[in-house]
């Protein structure tokens, strides 16, 4: 069981027993008020989202999903595929139950496929994945601009800001938790 | 060059946040303000039903300067200011830090009304600048401010009265969902005249006893400062604090020791105002940053 303290964005709850995940969360307090806790969620069977304020003290079940080990194979118009790794079962699931897992799908990756009522429905992906930097601008030693950062496109086709020493080719460690970039690696 | 670039990256940040700092020190010092440091850890917070000290070794860290504050006003310090870190337990979003940084201002003969001009230019003389952009919007930082009673915004931002929703357990929700969003955003807004179960520690209004002489100050739909015309009457203070207490208690939460020399002072209290305001926040609306955690050098996760 969650608490209100809990609550976070990437959290899968239960509501009239069906599976929601928090894409947006922050913590408010009104003046001399109570703490309140906004949210916006994501119905992972159908898609449908919910605007909801909750207070502290409010308690949450979590999701009743079943995860299976997989890994990720690759993507067919708008369907990706994965294979579990002791039956080699194949599944699909739609870009949009992804939701943001899809920015760090690369070939292999081991995942959770998130499973309800015997259907896929979403995938958990590591807390921190390395990717490779596609393209991003060269860093002009010396740039007096004050930028502190730099646009650039992960292999997957995300796009996130960067360090400006970040060069073409690098791999780089993203938290999937937050989208943003972790550390370079080394090597 | 790797080094902690969540850090580093923050430097434009920080140093601006440095000059505006510099730019309200000098706003109160030529306005004849001292400037006092009371201590942070201490025996017995305000007992605030919604805010909650975090222990330490027996005491509490402070959550507001504001009872020490009170004390020197009542020993004859007629006009002080402190920038401060203040600590909430269990406050943490992108607009909250369970550790901030409170500016708190007092002043003797002072009312709440008073207290609004002196915002309005303090905050003038922060930004350094007649307009600001903040969340895609223009707002004009000139004088007069816009001004509104919560009774005002209650009926025209939720079509109902503050007292129906305190009936009806959802004053907050309403505030939070449907009126703070929309103050401030074309010019700081003060909303004013809370119900007077709103504010345990500000006078009542003369002549309307129903409401608090309480405002609190948005700018692009953030809470920036919160200030009331300050009670000083230590009967009336002390049976409040009980009031607060209850409320605690109620909520299963423990209670704090009541501050016994704080009330005694009230009974030398001049009539006077004052002010807590965020500076993480005002900060954070100069620059147009989207998170607190852009405007300070280290957040909690980060230590």
């Amino acid at each position: 069981m969650y608490t209100a303290a809990d609550l976070r964005k990437g959290l899968k709850i239960a509501i009239d027993n069906e599976p929601y995940i928090i894409t947006f969360f922050d913590f408010a307090k009104p003046g001399k008020g109570q703490a309140l806790y906004r949210t916006k969620l994501k119905n992972m069977m159908t898609g449908s989202t919910l605007d909801r304020t909750y207070r502290s003290g409010e308690t949450f079940e979590p999701a009743n999903l079943e995860d299976r080990k997989m890994q990720y194979l690759y993507k067919e118009d708008d369907h990706y595929c994965f294979m579990d790794n002791d039956t080699f079962e194949q599944i699909h699931i739609n870009e949009a139950a992804l939701g943001d897992a899809k920015n760090y799908l690369i070939d292999n990756l081991a995942v959770d496929v998130l499973i309800f009522r015997e259907k896929a429905i979403g995938v958990d992906v590591p807390n921190f994945v390395n990717l490779r930097v596609q393209q991003t601008d060269p860093w002009v030693k010396g740039d007096t601009s004050g930028s502190d950062s730099k646009p650039a496109t992960l292999e997957t086709g995300y796009v996130l800001r960067v360090p400006p020493f970040i060069e073409e080719g690098e791999l780089i460690t993203i938290d999937t938790r937050t989208g943003d970039y972790s550390t370079r690696v080394k090597g | 060059m790797a080094g902690n670039w969540a850090l580093s990256r923050r430097r434009g940040a920080l140093v601006q946040r440095g000059a505006i700092f510099d730019r309200v020190r000098g706003f109160f010092q030529e306005k004849g303000y001292l400037e006092v440091e009371t201590p942070f850890r201490i025996p017995a917070p305000a007992p605030e039903a919604q805010i909650d000290a975090v222990a330490s070794a027996g005491w509490f860290l402070q959550t507001s300067p504001e009872l020490c504050m009170k004390r020197m006003l009542a020993a004859g310090y007629d006009s002080i200011f402190q920038i401060c870190r203040c600590w909430r337990e269990g406050e943490r979003g992108t607009r909250h830090l369970s550790e901030f940084t409170m500016l708190e201002w007092y002043r003797a003969g002072a009312d709440y009304l008073s207290l609004m001009e002196e915002t309005e230019a303090l905050v003038g003389a922060a930004a350094a600048v007649p307009r600001i952009v903040y969340r895609g919007r223009s707002v004009e930082l000139t004088s007069p401010w816009e001004r509104i009673t919560v009774a005002d915004a209650f009926r025209l931002h939720a079509g109902t009265t503050p007292q129906q929703a305190l009936a009806a357990g959802t004053f907050d929700e309403i505030m939070v969902e449907q009126i703070e969003p929309r103050l401030g955003l074309t010019r700081p807004t003060f909303i004013y005249d809370y119900p007077a179960c709103c504010g345990a520690l500000a006078r009542l209004k003369e002549g309307d006893p129903s409401v608090a002489e309480r405002f609190e100050l948005y700018i692009g739909g953030l809470e920036i400062a919160n200030a009331f015309s300050e009670l000083t009457d230590p009967r009336e203070q002390r049976s409040r604090f009980e009031a607060e207490a209850a409320e605690r208690s109620k909520q299963g939460k423990a209670p704090y020791p009541v501050p016994e020399k704080f009330l005694e002072s009230l009974a030398g209290m001049p009539e006077s105002a004052g002010i807590a305001l965020g500076l993480d926040r005002l900060v954070m609306v100069l620059l147009d940053a989207e998170t607190i955690d852009e405007v300070v050098a280290f957040t909690t996760e980060e230590l």
